[in-house]
């Protein structure tokens, strides 16, 4: 019964091919800007680390000016200060801890052939590669040893490794990083988080680093840092007195494993706010913010205005096409009067003459779905040109994404052919066979 | 007009399928004069000068990496060699670049003290070539000597004693006048003082979503500091040819650092407006199919509306009524639903207005285009008719006669 449905369903289509044309093309455009701009928000608000996303949260502490609060006192300041940031890490309170920022510097290679070469450099502490599961191929993290003994130590990435040593095991080679000589402790895979969620402050979508420097070499002047710097009270001069000053540039995560953990966390932090607050600082009422990865990314925005407010958009626009589609519906089922009396005159049930109906809408939607579904790559392969390196590797389609839009087309199409069908059943044959 | 009454008893016989259209159009009246507004919005900060004499500067990264290096006199020796190359007009070297999206800020107040409001500013710290080299107007005052000159040493926080403002900042600073604040003392880092001695017509800032923007104040420092930015103006039309040529001859002239990153003006521009650009792009995209569709929608509707009348309008036809009348009956007819939709699209138009003001910080929409969507889908609607209409005019009265 079904392949005879589908049988008149085609000849049903073809007979007023203009009206199934614009149909068709009608749901086509509407899937294909709802896709494009649900997948543009599906990755954009996509878990990077979804194992473990529960267990690791960003530190905020309100150490910020008491007259005029951070971000109008809504928000705890988005980074620590050095003093802090420090601070929490000798304290050793959590599971694990990173204390980290961005830097730079110049890689000189021992070839003299090669160029040097500029590279973006993060600093951090042993446990971020733990913690954020960084998948090594050679070699392994630095020790936390290394870090508080400031030994010069280096985790490259795969891109830098297949650089300077032409992608074999470079584990125990120096490499001169800045006028220094650093040891080779590591070199990891191709590890890109979407977002970048580990460092939000300069840029959530931005490239991963290329190196991995040991943070307590900021300090002696070893790594040169970079990223945001923030200060709301001015610091005397030189390296010392910045590190020393009210000016937040470093940030801090922790793993914490269970509620309690987390419990035991916060009541530490707040502890320590009180003790620094009789040595003058912290001024403001306690604003002490453990936020877990997905809970900062919503804090930070990373899922861009632009995004929402096109995808808010492209939903109404579907919905147009919708409307347009139950119009045209009803409009195709009501011409088809006659036949329709016809038939049940002859004997055939309402739910025979439903299940036909509505199969043919569902044709129509599957049309229109594999349309938008051509459309969305198109849209996706447009944004991407048009926006460049900000949407960079954001606009795929993956398998989910294409099932969900030939589900939406198909959903879409048959609630739109519920009411003509339903109209089109209650025709009543006496009425049609009297006038043929 | 008379047959008003008539139409309107016709259609509430078919009630869904008027309803319909008249949905269509009111949800595409409150998307369209809304994707318009935002169009218009980013259209106009797009517009807005930087300042800057785009067309004829660019600018290139110098990271410094080796060792026992003298940044001070290397410096030197780089600005005189680019101001004396042929086709320069003038070189400085800057901290920061407008329009680029990372830049230097800080607070300048009227008042000294920790708890007195501080107005934000964008830094630039440059010499006495900075006017000449980012093509800079300068309305009031002069600009700095080569004594006012000092060097900054990296994590130095003490400022030297004059600053060049823009317009903007002195109408912050000094609401209502801003040629007073020519020779005023203000303060930065809550109480150092620092004089001003020009106001600029404009300079933007570096981050273009600021609001902000326009403030901004020149700083005269040359900064001692492995990575700096040196920026460079040519004569018209030399642009393109000068930058392989200087960045080549920078880059053999001293092995103990890298060039890299250099970049045209107009490129910054480009990059800095690049989402606003693909946002418009993809709104304009948005209104044209949308009208498209909602037009086939309605040629579909009334083509579908007719065939099933054919009868009637021969009956019409026989009983006197001429062409012109047939058609102006299907056009009086779109009117009306196309005026039920547009009374509901301007509703869903200001709502939708206001959840954007609301949720993204957008504008409030001006009544002007409103009126604009009313006239545009008023438009649409009959020329969406003309054709279905036409072919309505045209059923012989002879079908009255005839059975289907």
């Amino acid at each position: 019964m079904f392949t005879y449905y589908l049988r008149l369903a085609w000849i049903s289509i073809l007979r007023h091919w203009g009206l199934s044309l614009v149909m068709i093309c009608a749901i086509g455009l509407g899937i294909g800007a709802a896709m494009t701009t649900i997948t543009v928000n599906y990755l954009m608000s996509a878990n990077p680390i979804p194992h473990k996303s529960e267990q690791l949260f960003y530190v905020q502490l309100d150490s910020w000016d008491v007259n005029e609060p951070f971000d109008e006192g809504v928000n705890p300041p988005d980074q620590l200060t050095y003093t802090d940031s420090t601070n929490l890490m000798k304290a050793n309170k959590a599971f694990r801890q990173n204390v980290q920022a961005q830097a730079y510097g110049v890689i000189e290679p021992d070839d003299a052939d090669l160029l040097p070469i500029s590279v973006t450099a993060r600093a951090n502490s042993a446990d971020f590669f733990a913690m954020f599961d960084v998948p090594f191929i050679y070699g392994s993290a630095w020790s936390e040893e290394s870090d508080s003994d400031k030994e010069q130590v280096i985790v490259l990435s795969k891109k830098m490794n297949d650089q300077i040593f032409g992608g074999e095991n470079s584990v125990g080679k120096t490499i001169k990083f800045d006028n220094n000589i650093f040891k080779v402790t590591g070199v990891i895979d191709h590890w890109q988080p979407k977002p970048r969620f580990y460092d939000i402050t300069t840029g959530a979508f931005n490239e991963s680093e290329d190196v991995f420097v040991p943070f307590s070499l900021i300090a002696e002047e070893k790594v040169r840092r970079s990223g945001n710097t923030n200060c709301w009270k001015p610091s005397g001069d030189g390296m010392a007195a910045f590190l020393a000053g009210e000016c937040i540039w470093t940030q801090f995560w922790v793993e914490l494993r269970s509620e309690q953990e987390k419990e035991d966390y916060m009541t530490f932090l707040n502890a320590y706010v009180e003790e620094q607050k009789q040595y003058g600082r912290f001024e403001r009422p306690l604003n002490n913010r453990l936020s877990n990865v997905m809970q900062w990314l919503e804090n930070q925005e990373v899922v861009a205005d632009d995004a929402r407010m096109m995808m808010a958009m492209s939903l109404m626009f579907l919905t147009v096409c919708l409307l347009n589609t139950i119009g045209l519906l009803l409009a195709k089922f009501l011409g088809k009067a006659p036949e329709i009396g016809l038939r049940q005159a002859l004997g055939a049930s309402k739910a025979t003459l439903f299940s036909q109906y509505i199969i043919e809408s569902a044709c129509i939607g599957f049309a229109g779905g594999i349309l938008g579904l051509g459309l969305s790559f198109l849209g996706l392969i447009g944004i991407e040109n048009l926006y460049g390196e900000y949407m960079q590797g954001l606009a795929t389609l993956d398998i989910t994404m294409m099932t969900l839009a030939i589900v939406l087309a198909l959903v879409c199409t048959v609630i739109a052919g519920l009411y003509p069908t339903w109209r089109a059943c209650n025709i009543s044959p006496a009425q049609q066979l009297k006038s043929q | 007009m008379l047959e008003t009454g008539l139409i309107i008893r016709a259609l509430m016989r078919n009630k869904i399928g008027a309803l319909l259209i008249a949905l269509q159009i009111a949800l595409t009246m409150t998307i369209i004069v809304n994707a318009i507004f935002m169009i218009q919005d980013r259209q106009s900060q797009m517009l807005r000068s930087s300042g800057v004499d785009e067309t004829n500067t660019f600018y290139l990264t110098n990271t410094i990496f080796g060792q026992d290096y003298n940044i001070q006199s290397a410096l030197q020796t780089d600005l005189n060699t680019l101001r004396k190359t042929p086709g320069v007009v003038d070189a400085i070297q800057i901290n920061a670049i407008p329009l680029s999206g990372g830049g230097w800020s800080s607070g300048v107040q009227t008042e000294a003290g920790e708890d007195k409001d501080g107005i934000g500013t964008a830094v630039y710290m440059v010499d006495d070539h900075a006017i000449n080299t980012l093509g800079l107007e300068l309305i009031a005052g002069e600009n700095f000597k080569d004594t006012d000159i000092q060097w900054r040493k990296s994590g130095q926080s003490t400022w030297p004693d004059k600053v060049i403002v823009t317009k903007a900042l002195a109408l912050s600073l000094f609401p209502g006048d801003w040629q007073s604040a020519l020779g005023k003392t203000v303060f930065i880092s809550q109480n150092q003082t620092i004089q001003i001695i020009g106001i600029l017509k404009q300079l933007q800032a570096p981050w273009n979503g600021w609001d902000g923007v326009e403030r901004s104040m020149l700083v005269p420092f040359q900064m001692e500091s492995k990575g700096s930015r040196l920026f460079i103006r040519t004569e018209p039309g030399k642009r393109d040819l000068l930058m392989p040529q200087i960045e080549k001859m920078l880059a053999e002239s001293d092995k103990g650092r890298i060039i890299r990153s250099m970049r045209t003006m107009e490129e910054t521009r480009e990059r800095s407006y690049q989402r606003h650009n693909a946002t418009n792009k993809i709104l304009t995209t948005v209104v044209i199919t949308l009208t498209i569709i909602t037009g086939f929608g309605i040629v579909g509707l009334a083509i579908f509306s007719i065939n099933r009348r054919t009868k009637q309008i021969g009956t019409r036809r026989a009983l006197g009524a001429t062409r012109w009348q047939i058609m102006r009956y299907f056009m009086v007819e779109n009117m009306l639903i196309s005026g039920v939709g547009i009374v509901i699209g301007c509703i869903g138009a200001v709502s939708l207005n206001m959840w954007l003001v609301k949720t993204f910080n957008l504008s409030p929409i001006n009544i002007e285009l409103i009126l604009f969507g009313v006239i545009a889908l008023l438009f649409v609607g009959q020329l969406a008719v003309l054709y279905p209409a036409r072919k309505a005019s045209l059923i012989s009265p002879a079908t009255a006669t005839r059975t289907v």
